[in-house]
């Protein structure tokens, strides 16, 4: 039944390109969503798997006290660059660079983005901002060793290639500010004519919010940047006491795109669980507007709090309780969409598969993430954990927990239909379950860590430390080893070449009702927009139903 | 995609970029807003060092040109061909006057030695330093914005001249107006921010 309609169509990958466009051209040129989307894949994959080496290798240093593998100033090297591409060349382009170009134009039943050629530069300004920071890695007096804030005054001063790896941040900030653009204009263009507001699904949805975030926050960061070129050239002193200035504004500028960055890097994600919870529990999202609503109210309230990373730089207490009391307000909308995923469970008929034990990952340790992040926004006890492993732990609970789960999830949902291949469930649920392990091995000690008092960014450490960061480092390696299972296991479904159906999982959006891999234009009709993106009751419940592809999902 | 071009598209898309822009200069009026309120009487006396005249002027040239800009959109849909290329060579030569006046009056001021990190910028009050040191870092930017403009409408300038934007087709042409128009309005913040202070 999966070969009924790829007979009539070819794929994307098999339509003959344009003449001048041939071999490789028909990437490198492309304006393709599909194709931009697997190159950013590609380009994603390798920066992950770079970063992910490094930050094995910091937690190695640690294990052991003293210098093990490294000298201090390469580990503060080492754990920017760890940062920086983690940061701007994973965690925020992964989901809406690589899954949003892929399926949000299908998911609203068009056949691009509204700016193909746009999508096409910001390919090429995310590929030039990952070369300049590989020239500022072996260029000059080496990478900056501020971490990836780049705080002044230390980032005017150090003599490491602060100018270059800034600017390669800036060209990524463009990049990702004109993929929202993109993503804005297309969502509100080109979407099918009979698809109202609330019948997008979710994942749009997010991508849709993010969007805006995107566009609001970025142009805030890319003059921060072109300030501390300019400091660093002409030494104006915007940010330098002695000459007039005030090192405070300028965190301030750079975390009022920082942490709304925070919710470009997870909203997308949540989306994803959106998606696959639904599909697996067989049953329609609960709360959809709720969940709509609370993307939104994320992208604005998550743009209000910025000052919550200063409670201990010496702003007034006036700020500290204000951006408190802001903080403990975006748990709320966090709250109601992992409150909507489990009441979509609650007496659904769930189908275990891959993406849905990721998803169900992402929820457990996003809410850790978030709880844990509770107690750093309330200001008393942020200063007894500030600057510790804690908010390091902290954090990866919510990037790595939380968009990096999403994006294994997103991988293992969506690569059937990106590919057309289905990958070996067991190997995936193997790897799937030992990331998890290890994450939890990884990151438990260093909050405990943190609670005794261990600093972040340090290169050694006080004896008592010693065992938390031994074990610490052995779940990075374990960690290591699940991700690269996972990796393996789907790029040897290329090789295995079992083909996968049109909705192996039963699905109701409007990419599984096209052929896997879809054919170039999307759609070989008009898309059939239905009155509610998570009906169900045309798919069956049982894996005996006639009606879709799902049976051939769940007996692989 | 479609053979249809939709318009209304394009123009959103120009007009999210805008608002990305103007959040770009919106950074830089955050600092100068926090800096004014802890240098009220430096940012005042500093202000007087800078010509109000030549600022009027510079504000009149681009206000003009703004209009001629958006005459030249309304010529090109009425057919009006060579209107639109004088009207639209007009603006240029306004951006361009619009420079050069900028560049003297930065020259004049770097020849009295007030640049950043100057001698005489670092022995006077801080305060001062944190004026010409946000003066030069906005009018520069704003320059650099000035310069792309021109760019834009040359570009746009070249169309018309081969046909490419007609009265059916002039969704270029619109967006680098819409583009001068932004530079023309961020400078007209800029200059009260830093000509008339009180």
């Amino acid at each position: 039944m999966d070969t009924q309609s790829t007979e009539r169509t070819l794929s994307f990958y098999q339509t003959p390109s344009p003449p001048g466009m041939k071999g490789i051209w028909a990437w490198l040129l492309t304006r393709d969503h599909k194709r931009l989307a697997l190159m950013y894949l590609w380009a994603v994959i390798f920066w992950v798997s770079i970063a992910l080496l490094i930050g094995l290798s910091l937690r190695i240093e640690l294990m052991w006290p003293g210098g093990t593998i490294m000298k201090a100033e390469t580990y503060n090297a080492m754990f920017t660059l760890h940062g920086v591409i983690m940061i701007f060349l994973f965690v925020i382009p992964a989901i809406p660079a690589v899954f949003g170009n892929f399926f949000l134009p299908i998911q609203i039943g068009a056949d691009d983005v509204f700016f193909p050629r746009l999508n096409l530069f910001s390919w090429y300004l995310f590929m030039f901002g990952g070369v300049f920071a590989i020239i500022s890695l072996f260029s000059g007096k080496g990478f900056p060793d501020t971490g990836w804030t780049f705080y002044v005054p230390f980032s005017v001063n150090t003599n490491t290639n602060v100018s270059l790896t800034v600017t390669a941040a800036f060209i990524l900030g463009m990049s990702s500010m004109l993929t929202g653009l993109n993503f804005i204009t297309t969502v509100h263009r080109l979407r099918a004519k009979k698809m109202s507001w609330m019948q997008i699904p979710l994942f749009t949805w997010s991508l849709y919010s993010t969007a805006w975030v995107q566009l609001l926050a970025t142009p805030v960061i890319s003059i921060t940047f072109i300030l501390v070129m300019l400091e660093r050239f002409l030494q104006i002193g915007l940010f330098d006491p002695s000459k007039g200035g005030d090192p405070l504004l300028y965190q301030h500028l750079f975390w009022m795109y920082s942490h709304p960055a925070v919710y470009i890097m997870v909203l997308p994600g949540m989306g994803v669980v959106s998606e696959i919870i639904p599909i697996f529990s067989r049953k329609s999202i609960f709360g959809y507007k709720a969940i709509v609503y609370s993307s939104l109210a994320i992208a604005i309230a998550g743009s209000l709090v910025w000052a919550h990373h200063m409670f201990t730089s010496g702003i007034s207490d006036v700020s500290i309780f204000v951006f408190s009391l802001l903080t403990y307000l975006v748990a709320i909308p966090s709250a109601v969409k992992v409150f909507s995923w489990i009441s979509t469970m609650y007496k659904g008929s769930i189908q275990m598969t891959p993406p849905l034990l990721l998803a169900l990952i992402f929820i457990y340790l996003f809410s850790v993430g978030g709880l844990t992040g509770l107690l750093l926004g309330a200001a008393g006890t942020n200063i007894y954990v500030h600057d510790t492993q804690f908010v390091v732990a902290h954090f990866h609970f919510t990037m790595f927990g939380g968009t990096g789960f999403a994006f294994f999830a997103a991988l293992h949902f969506w690569w059937p239909k990106m590919f057309g291949v289905m990958y070996n469930m067991k190997r995936a649920y193997i790897a799937s379950i030992l990331t998890a392990i290890g994450f939890i091995f990884h990151f438990i000690p260093m909050m405990i860590l943190g609670l005794m008092g261990m600093p972040r960014r340090s290169f050694d450490y006080l004896p008592q430390y010693a065992t938390g960061n031994f074990l610490a480092g052995f779940g990075g390696f374990i960690i290591i080893a699940g991700v690269g299972l996972m990796f393996t296991n789907l790029f040897l479904s290329f090789r295995e070449k079992k083909a996968a159906p049109d909705d192996p999982w039963g699905g109701t959006t409007l990419e599984w009702m096209i052929p896997s891999p879809p054919p170039l234009h999307n759609f070989t009709g008009i898309p059939d927009v239905k009155e509610y993106p998570y009906d169900f009751r045309s798919v069956g419940k049982t894996p005996n139903s006639t009606t879709t592809g799902e049976a051939d999902g769940r007996t692989n | 995609m479609g053979a249809q071009i939709d318009k209304i598209g394009i123009r959103t898309g120009m007009w999210l970029f805008l608002y990305s822009e103007i959040i770009l200069f919106g950074g830089m009026f955050v600092l100068y807003a926090a800096y004014f309120h802890e240098y009220p009487k430096n940012f005042a006396e500093s202000g007087k060092e800078l010509n109000r005249i030549i600022g009027s002027v510079n504000t009149v040239i681009l206000l003009l040109s703004s209009f001629t800009v958006a005459a030249s959109i309304t010529a090109i849909q009425r057919r009006a061909k060579k209107l639109a290329i004088s009207l639209l060579t007009f603006s240029i030569l306004c951006g361009a006057t619009f420079l050069t006046i900028k560049y003297f009056e930065w020259g004049e001021h770097i020849r009295q030695g007030v640049y950043p990190n100057s001698q005489v910028l670092q022995n006077g009050p801080p305060g001062n330093n944190i004026f010409f040191g946000l003066y030069y870092v906005i009018t520069g930017l704003h320059g650099l914005h000035v310069i792309i403009g021109m760019t834009l409408l040359s570009i746009s300038l070249v169309f018309v001249l081969t046909g490419r934007v007609n009265e059916n087709h002039f969704s270029m042409l619109e967006n680098a107006g819409l583009y001068w128009h932004l530079v023309d309005m961020i400078w007209i913040f800029v200059f009260p921010l830093f000509y008339l202070v009180l």
